[in-house]
């Protein structure tokens, strides 16, 4: 272990936390508010697809998150219409979005630009690092970006009333209801902020970390997402601490996968397990001590 | 309640299905004509390889036979008020299960029975993480749902690597595999092992104990409990019950299935059914009987796929036509959302 691997492991788990964290912490929000959505894999899909579609068409990979952040925001319509104002189940929806985001993105690399599988991003696509190496180490200014995000969640969610009334719906409905707040505004919003934070942590997988789409980019994290919000408590800054940890041992895998001298000592299929095996653990470690929201998941029909 | 009553209860629920089904194919239209392709050519395809003839209706059962399985399995967790969606991961091994069975002891039950075990096995996790630390399934189900394709693929292209072919493993002896209904098709007796594992999964589920309890869980786990039912037993057997049918699901896919009664490369021929059964569930709406029906749909979208993607539209597209029906079906009260549309129409 020589300082050269230390700083590549440091960067690449920073690179890995970006689009946990993002994801966890709207997620967070939304489920504050009182809105389940399982189909975070889904944005993460679909963003990472439209998202290098908006990016190669203006040469410019930060349009590409606003595209992802776009795409997002439509499935949270969706999302959002029917969980909020229909009332309907909060966790079918996102089996189907997830559904669409894998086949969707499978079928778009196909339609789109007819390579099976997986997709290139352009280099001007590309967002641009803040810092670069020799040795292909980089540091992304969305690891800046996200880690700001984090912080203005919560001091959002917990020190303005915005924030007060969000809680309100996903804890105490008819209370916020009693008190004038509007319920379905401000679950309906509290979506969207959580789909427009997962579909830019979509595009960030392609314009930015990966520089590549394929058609299984999203590769469980759009749960590990959730698993981490769980882990955190539904609160956005201790969600970075569960990021780095999720986004260490997802880098490790891939670090170890490409290191020849580890890879051959253990088969690869075996550590390609281990962010899905430590979440696991992670989770059922933690779980007795976690607290969601008393209304989390169930929709709310005024009286 | 006599018989006009039950059917009015059944056909609400299946009117929505269908209207699902309606707007799943409508949007699915609409995205096949923005992304440039013949949506009417799409669906001839689609209708023409799936029920033009005897031959292709067989491959429309064939395709349906891993789907009323792994549906099985969301439909009994879902009654029990679970969302189990580990079915994916568990046919992976039902399917390694039978591989590895039938070359000990080749014939046909061996491979169902070793099946069955192993999903039994795989759900416990999930059900215990579920009970005693209160891990939500849905979180669980998935990261098992990945460890199992790792170790799957490392067990298959490892421990039972086919010694002739590098990419699949080796086949299931022709004593052990399950014979065909129909020759010249990939019909086997798979498909009634299905519809009869779908008519058990019934009588369990209505007319026994152990199923009322796990209803009275799942319809309303507070009352359960004040009436004397274990919620802790409920889940378990749930989990359990559910990985049962999807082992079946991955024992009969690989025993069922010519021409190689063996598990290909990247588990090509076992993945995504648990997935799509999820789907065959909802639509289904969980009952056993309706999934019978709905997996014989979606074994229709699997199997026009194939003559879909021979008139150049990528079979992913099923995929997304399954997600959507899927988004239509959450809409509540669709029946009513659309009576009420017209009804304003005409006034």
């Amino acid at each position: 272990m020589n300082t050269g691997m230390i700083l590549g492991l440091t960067l690449g788990s920073l690179a890995a936390m970006v689009p946990i964290v993002l994801t966890s912490v709207g997620a967070a929000i939304s489920e504050r508010a009182g809105v389940v959505n399982i189909g975070y894999e889904g944005i993460l899909m679909l963003s990472a697809f439209f998202g290098t579609i908006t990016a190669e068409l203006a040469h410019n990979g930060w349009v590409g998150l606003l595209g992802g952040a776009l795409t997002g925001i439509a499935i949270g319509i969706v999302h959002g219409v029917i969980t909020v104002y229909l009332k309907g189940d909060h966790v079918i929806p996102g089996i189907g979005i997830n559904l669409i985001g894998y086949g969707g993105v499978a079928f778009g690399i196909l339609a789109y630009w007819g390579t099976a599988g997986q997709h290139q991003v352009a280099p001007n696509a590309q967002i641009k690092p803040l810092w670069m190496d020799a040795f292909g180490n980089s540091l992304s200014p969305m690891v800046v970006i996200t880690i700001a995000v984090a912080f203005i969640a919560w001091w959002v969610l917990f020190k303005t009333p915005f924030g007060l009334r969000i809680r309100a719906v996903g804890e105490n409905p008819e209370a916020a209801d009693a008190l004038g707040v509007n319920v379905e505004l401000y679950r309906f919003t509290a979506v969207l902020i959580a789909s427009a934070l997962s579909g830019i942590a979509g595009a960030y997988l392609s314009v930015d970390w990966l520089g590549t789409v394929t058609k299984t980019i999203a590769a469980g994290r759009g749960f590990i997402a959730l698993a981490n919000m769980v882990f955190s408590g539904w609160d956005p800054i201790l969600s970075l601490v569960g990021g780095l940890i999720f986004g260490f041992f997802d880098n490790l895998a891939i670090y170890i996968q490409n290191n020849p001298w580890l890879a051959g000592t253990i088969p690869w299929q075996f550590i390609a397990t281990l962010p899905y095996l430590v979440t696991l653990l992670v989770v059922a470690g933690i779980i007795g001590r976690a607290r969601a929201p008393k209304w989390d998941g169930i929709p709310y029909k005024r009286e | 309640m006599n018989l006009s009553q039950s059917l009015r209860g059944y056909l609400k629920p299946f009117t929505e299905s269908v209207l699902a089904i309606l707007i799943g194919v409508l949007v699915g239209a609409i995205v096949l004509w923005a992304s440039g392709y013949d949506a009417i050519a799409a669906y001839k395809a689609l209708v023409v390889g799936s029920v033009s003839s005897l031959t292709n209706f067989a491959q429309t059962l064939s395709q349906s036979t891993p789907l009323i399985l792994t549906a099985l399995t969301f439909a009994v967790g879902s009654r029990t008020g679970l969302f189990n969606i580990g079915a994916e991961g568990t046919v992976y091994f039902g399917a390694i299960a039978a591989v590895g069975i039938s070359q000990a002891i080749p014939n046909p039950l061996s491979g169902i029975i070793a099946g069955i075990l192993v999903g039994a096995l795989w759900a416990l996790p999930a059900a215990l993480l579920k009970v005693y630390r209160g891990v939500h399934e849905v979180i669980s189900t998935i990261m098992l749902n990945w460890i199992a394709f790792y170790l799957a693929v490392w067990l298959a292209l490892s421990v039972f690597v086919s010694p002739s072919n590098a990419n699949r493993t080796v086949a299931i002896p022709p004593s052990a595999r399950l014979p065909l209904l129909m020759r010249n098709t990939t019909l086997s007796w798979g498909f009634v092992v299905a519809v009869l594992t779908a008519i058990v999964v019934y009588v369990i589920m209505w007319h026994t104990k152990l199923g009322y309890e796990m209803r009275a869980n799942g319809y309303n786990p507070r009352a359960a409990e004040y009436g004397g039912i274990n919620p802790k037993a409920a889940a378990i057997w749930s989990f359990v019950i559910g990985g049962m049918t999807a082992g079946l699901a991955g024992a009969v896919q690989v025993m069922g299935v010519p021409p190689s009664y063996a598990i290909s490369q990247g588990l090509a021929n076992v993945y995504g059914y648990g997935f799509d059964g999820i789907g065959v569930s909802l639509v289904g709406r969980d009952h056993p009987i309706g999934i019978i029906f709905s997996g014989i749909l979606f074994g229709a979208l699997g199997a026009g796929a194939t003559k879909m993607q021979q008139a150049g539209v990528p079979l992913e597209m099923v995929k997304v036509i399954e997600g959507i029906i899927i988004v239509a079906v959450a809409i509540p009260g669709l029946l009513d959302l659309i009576n009420r549309m017209f009804r304003r129409g005409r006034v």
